[in-house]
């Protein structure tokens, strides 16, 4: 859904978000006496079951949303509902929401197992489901036998895990992850992902998780909500973000992008300094008002064919994992130099003669690849 | 930080802090230490070997005896002076770290610069000089007539062991991730369960340490005790004092050693404790 166009091209889910956030906005003060926005009127509903990825890059206010739903910052206007009941106004304890710190925030005066047990003895659970559910917690996060460990014990991946536990033991109504695995090595965090997403299924439970790395975003959402600035700049499915960019923040943020400027007509797009562009080019439903447009195209989906006479020249090749990234530059013949415009394509590098550096290629993109994007 | 990252940490910092390979080439340096230690550590060594002295006489060593420990031990008025000591030290313990504990944690709420200076203001009279404070609560108590004695002292002591008995506690509440009182609210406790299961237990040591530091202060001291004694209100160091001022004798080491060793049991029990879970 892009939020910059007026009409929803989603279809409208019939039963009633787990949680929906409503023109919540929240200012902080500087220690210099300054103001800074951390949320501007957000809005945004969240699906019963799903997983949404809150994604942008740091001060972005993804972080402040969260606390705002659990509790931890009271927003300074807009509300908060869950399931239909308004939260923003309960003190934290109250909610049924639970959070995965980023420090994971593991008690270290306690064990695992107290760890974990802390918020149903807070919900004056009885003794012995308490030990149950704890059990069924370790063994569902893989720890099953550590629970008598402190926390300073553990390693890391395996404190993420018992943050997760003590969390998930309440089975609460949206489970909030505050960037869970940015402390995690690579390797780690990718057997974490995938971790996470079993758990989400298997529980059901609405995960929102906040992160600031676009990988992580793709691979785990249901949704991504993109965050810039302290507002929602789109909202989609991953696939649907990637391919379907709103703005020029977007195309950038996610995956790699072209973003050119042309003029666009009721034929086709004239690209500066590369060209006429058929209309079959741009995304089948573009509902752009004619003149001057951005349009955003993944490297992917662009094609640059060694020609002599071509508008643009190869200035650098690298490889990316089995792909070969091919950089050009455009400029049409007479114009300056600063309106030289630089393309970059992607193809799989497997029984493709490579480009050298200096070669004239002309520039092609795939068919309904250009999508307009708002500036 | 993580838990897992610490003991790295104070491993690298022992590899760094030790002296370079260039600094090992100047013994003189090493001589000067020892004479550091010894010159520290000598007066004690006296003390303690004259406490078992059989002569009369401290300066002339005859033979080796116990005597003067229990002549010490069984003098009325020293016991009356240490019962001084000791009650004055509960209390002011007892009442100096439930006020250090209280102020460390309500600091805490106050906006920045208020607590820097806070506790700048706290700090302070841990360097003043203490002849200084005795003479100025002296003034006060004479002026505004309250009764020099035990209660005096019990009162002066609480108000200079608040800023010792916060040290280790302010040290221990700058360790928790505050983090974790978020996480203890988001599970379910409110303000006074928080308290109660999570500031309290992570507090503990530091506490603990404060509390024996407190104590040690308050037994040990002997200026403001001085000016504060008035008639009944004799402390242990104050009655050494009154001892020495006609002469030193056996029985003035034996006391001495007995409050050294004290002292160091103290010490080390505080330095325990404070070192324990980090």
């Amino acid at each position: 859904m892009c939020l910059t166009s007026t009409i929803s091209e989603e279809p409208l889910d019939a039963s009633a978000p787990a949680l929906s956030v409503r023109d919540v906005t929240k200012t902080f003060q500087t220690p210099e006496g300054g103001q800074i926005s951390a949320l501007d009127s957000v809005s945004l509903d969240i699906a019963d079951g799903s997983f949404m990825v809150l994604l942008g890059p740091s001060g972005c206010g993804k972080t402040t949303l969260l606390r705002c739903i659990a509790g931890l910052e009271s927003p300074d206007s807009g509300r908060i509902d869950l399931r239909g009941q308004r939260i923003d106004n309960m003190p934290v304890w109250r909610r049924r929401v639970n959070t995965v710190f980023q420090s994971y925030a593991l008690f270290p005066h306690m064990t695992v197992a107290q760890n974990i047990a802390f918020g149903l003895q807070m919900d004056k659970v009885p003794g012995d489901i308490i030990k149950r559910k704890v059990g069924e917690s370790l063994d569902m996060v893989h720890l099953s036998g550590l629970g008598s460990r402190k926390p300073s014990q553990l390693s890391g991946g395996q404190q993420q895990r018992v943050a997760l536990a003590r969390a998930l033991a309440k089975e609460p109504e949206v489970l909030l992850l505050d960037e869970p695995l940015s402390a995690l090595d690579l390797k780690l965090r990718r057997g974490m992902q995938s971790e996470l997403k079993r758990l989400q299924r298997e529980t059901s439970i609405t995960f929102v998780l906040v992160t600031h790395d676009q990988d992580e975003a793709m691979a785990m959402g249901d949704q991504v909500a993109v965050f810039n600035d302290g507002r929602i700049v789109q909202v989609g499915e991953p696939r649907e973000v990637y391919l379907r960019p709103c703005s020029r923040f977007v195309a950038d943020f996610i995956g790699e992008a072209n973003v050119l400027t042309g003029a666009l007509d009721t034929y086709g797009l004239v690209i500066e300094s590369v060209g006429f562009v058929p209309r079959d080019r741009l995304m089948p439903d573009t509902q752009a008002a004619l003149g001057q447009v951005h349009v955003a195209v993944r490297p992917e989906n662009v094609s640059l064919q060694l020609d002599p006479v071509g508008s643009a020249k190869i200035i650098d090749v690298s490889y990316v994992g089995g792909d070969m990234r091919v950089e050009a530059v455009a400029a049409a013949s007479g114009t300056a130099v600063n309106a030289a415009v630089s393309i970059v394509s992607r193809v799989p590098s497997q029984g493709v003669q490579p480009p050298r550096i200096g070669d004239r290629v002309s520039v092609s993109f795939a068919e309904g690849s250009l999508t307009v994007v708002a500036d | 930080m993580t838990m897992d990252s610490m003991p790295t940490r104070g491993r690298k910092r022992r590899r760094n802090g030790g002296v370079g390979p260039g600094l090992r080439d100047f013994p003189t340096f090493k001589a000067v230490s020892y004479l550091v230690f010894v010159f520290l550590y000598l007066p004690l060594v006296v003390v303690v070997a004259y406490s078992f002295n059989s002569n009369r006489v401290v300066s002339v060593w005859r033979g080796f005896t116990f005597s003067w420990y229990s002549e010490v031990l069984g003098n009325d008025d020293i016991q009356r002076a240490l019962f001084n000591s000791l009650r004055i030290g509960v209390v002011a313990t007892i009442v100096s770290v439930v006020l250090a504990t209280g102020l460390a944690i309500g600091l805490l709420t106050m906006a920045r610069a208020g607590r820097t200076f806070a506790w700048t203001l706290i700090g302070a009279p841990l360097i003043i000089p203490e002849i200084v404070f005795a003479i100025g609560t002296l003034a006060l108590f004479v002026q505004s007539r309250i009764p020099l004695g035990v209660n005096a002292i019990t009162l002066a002591h609480i108000a200079f062991c608040v800023p010792f008995a916060l040290l280790p506690i302010r040290a221990r509440l700058r360790g928790v991730d505050p983090a974790v009182y978020e996480a203890a609210a988001d599970l379910g406790a409110g303000e006074f369960t928080i308290f109660r299961r999570m500031t309290l237990p992570l507090l503990a040591p530091g506490i603990v340490a404060g509390a024996l530091l407190a104590f040690i202060i308050s037994l040990d001291d002997f200026i403001v005790s001085y000016f504060l004694a008035g008639p009944g209100g004799t402390t242990l160091p104050v009655y050494i004092f009154g001892m020495i001022r006609n002469a030193v004798t056996p029985g003035v080491n034996a006391l001495s050693t007995l409050m050294l060793v004290a002292s160091i049991l103290i010490v080390s029990l505080s330095y325990l404790l404070a070192r324990k879970r980090r």
